[in-house]
């Protein structure tokens, strides 16, 4: 589902690689953890795998695609297969909880009538029924990051990628997000979590890919995270 | 196809959803657009009026061709036909001594000098005629070379007449009309530069403004059509508004006119025709004015949003 062939990302040559030769393959349906520090690489390997940066040198496939043969034109059609959640959400301010998630599937010609029927399911996985009319301000973070969630999947991507979806949420509301990102797992979908949270990389015992100075230090499936 | 119809309608409704929410910003774009497509719909009248009263004038001039009393008919028929060859001549009229003194009587109505000169006169002093209208006016010299001609000439009683001093007048009024084109034409095209700069820069302001939320339409796929759309027809509204109001201003600028004025003619400008001339092109000046607010609201959109939508992966 992904493959990352010698990846390798320098932004500046003084400072040397952020990412340094990094392969990793995922299979459909995995649920993979990317742990390290901050300065690591978790959020350049993501940034790669969304082509919001493109690689020094290396291959990456994901879904079938060859990203070395993806022009710039086609590049919304890949992000349209891929549900990402960022850190900080990115909600669009002016649209409710319903109209963020609903718009993921209008920009892709949707008919109202099967948003209207879509939206409520999804809004009800991320246990968030009854809130479709508050404004994201109106929001606790965990909510915010769950109407993301929700925003990301409901276009039902055969990959989610989720970039430190806790990173800005208390202990509870960082679990409900995790569970929820268990649940869409298990539904099919292949997610790649980036995470510091040493608790939650405990608790979930799932394959965990350690980076560190660019570089895999440790690729281990049910694995424990040490700092 | 149904897909693209649904996304079509979508980007209308954002457009016109932003073009009411962000009227306060559009105000500015849609001032200088209306100023711009009115000085382009008075450029277009004011230049049929011009056209209207060159050839108004024109049509009143002719030359007028003086034949010898002894010149025979077949002479005359061969001068006329040899005439009519001549690529600026629009109409030939020949008059015979008879018709000619019966011209020069009705002309001179009223100088009793001038008519008892004729009258008092034993035989008709009036030679046969031949008028010539010409196509254009710069180009009369055509048939002076040709009525110059030594043969031609000697048909000729006296040299032929050129309406006197109304060439001059018209050669002045074909002059100030051309420098007047010129200068509306170099207005027009300043102002389009100006509308389109600032429409520019109001689109890029809200483009500005909006930056996250592109940012995250562009990281959920939206296609830069999409996102661009609502943008197009934002501007689009504008365009239509601005040729609407500039249609409205020149209206209005006619009523008042004709109403405090209640002349037919301000120097060049004949006013009256001006307006009539104006209500029976509505139609036309309407979808001009409509197709030339679309075009500068699409292209400078365009180009605008152009510079914020490039992918720019590094």
């Amino acid at each position: 589902m992904i493959l990352l062939d010698r990846v390798s990302k320098t932004y500046n040559k003084a400072l040397g690689p952020s990412l340094d030769r990094i392969s990793l393959h995922v299979e459909p349906k995995e649920f993979v953890i990317v742990v390290g520090q901050s300065g690591a690489g978790k959020t350049t390997l993501l940034r790669l795998l969304t082509r919001e940066e493109r690689p020094t040198s290396g291959k990456i496939i994901i879904g079938g695609i060859d990203y070395d043969k993806l022009r710039d034109k086609d590049i919304p059609l890949l992000r349209r297969k891929i549900g990402v959640v960022f850190q900080d959400f990115k909600l669009l301010p002016n649209k409710n909880v319903y109209e963020n998630v609903a718009f993921a599937l209008e920009i892709v010609g949707v008919p109202n009538r099967e948003i209207k029927h879509t939206v409520p399911k999804v809004l009800d996985i991320v246990n968030l029924k009854g809130k479709e009319k508050r404004m994201p301000q109106e929001l606790s973070g965990g909510e915010r990051q769950r109407v993301a969630i929700a925003r990301a999947i409901v276009r039902q991507p055969r990959i989610l990628i989720a970039d430190e979806p806790t990173g800005n949420l208390d202990p509870k509301h960082a679990w409900d997000v995790i569970k929820v990102l268990e649940k869409i797992n298990r539904y099919g979908t292949t997610v790649l979590l980036t995470t510091h949270n040493v608790e939650i990389v405990n608790k979930l015992k799932r394959r965990v890919v350690t980076l560190q100075h660019g570089k895999v230090a440790s690729d281990r499936a049910n694995a424990d995270y040490k700092i | 196809m149904k897909r693209k119809f649904i996304t079509f309608g979508r980007i209308i409704h954002t457009g016109a959803v932003n073009f009411l929410r962000n009227v306060s910003l559009g105000v500015a774009a849609i001032a200088v657009m209306v100023v711009t497509l009115t000085i382009i719909l008075f450029s277009v009248i004011a230049n049929a009026t011009f056209a209207h009263t060159i050839q108004q004038i024109t049509d009143k001039i002719d030359i007028s061709v003086y034949l010898n009393d002894s010149d025979t008919a077949a002479q005359s028929k061969q001068l006329v036909s040899s005439l009519k060859q001549l690529p600026n001549v629009k109409s030939i009229q020949y008059l015979s001594k008879q018709d000619a003194l019966q011209r020069y009587l009705a002309q001179n109505n009223g100088n009793d000098t001038l008519l008892s000169a004729v009258t008092q006169s034993p035989s008709n002093p009036i030679p046969a005629t031949i008028l010539i209208k010409p196509n254009d006016l710069n180009k009369i010299n055509d048939i002076k070379d040709y009525l110059s001609k030594p043969d031609i000439k000697a048909l000729q009683s006296n040299d032929p007449s050129y309406s006197g001093d109304r060439k001059k007048a018209i050669d002045n009024i074909t002059g100030a009309t051309n420098t007047l084109q010129r200068i509306g034409a170099v207005a027009v095209i300043v102002f389009t530069v100006i509308c389109a700069l600032i429409i520019f820069n109001t689109i890029q302001m809200a483009i500005f403004n909006r930056r996250d939320e592109i940012t995250i339409m562009r990281l959920l796929g939206a296609r830069t059509s999409y996102i661009r759309g609502p943008f197009v027809v934002e501007s689009i509204i504008y365009g239509i508004l601005s040729a609407v109001l500039s249609i409205l201003i020149i209206n209005s600028a006619f009523i008042a006119s004709s109403n405090a004025l209640q002349a037919s003619s301000l120097g060049l400008l004949d006013i009256s025709y001006a307006s009539q001339w104006f209500g029976n092109n509505f139609l036309k000046l309407l979808t001009m004015q409509l197709t030339a607010g679309i075009l500068i609201g699409t292209v400078s959109s365009v180009i605008a949003t152009r510079r914020y939508l490039k992918f720019k992966v590094r």
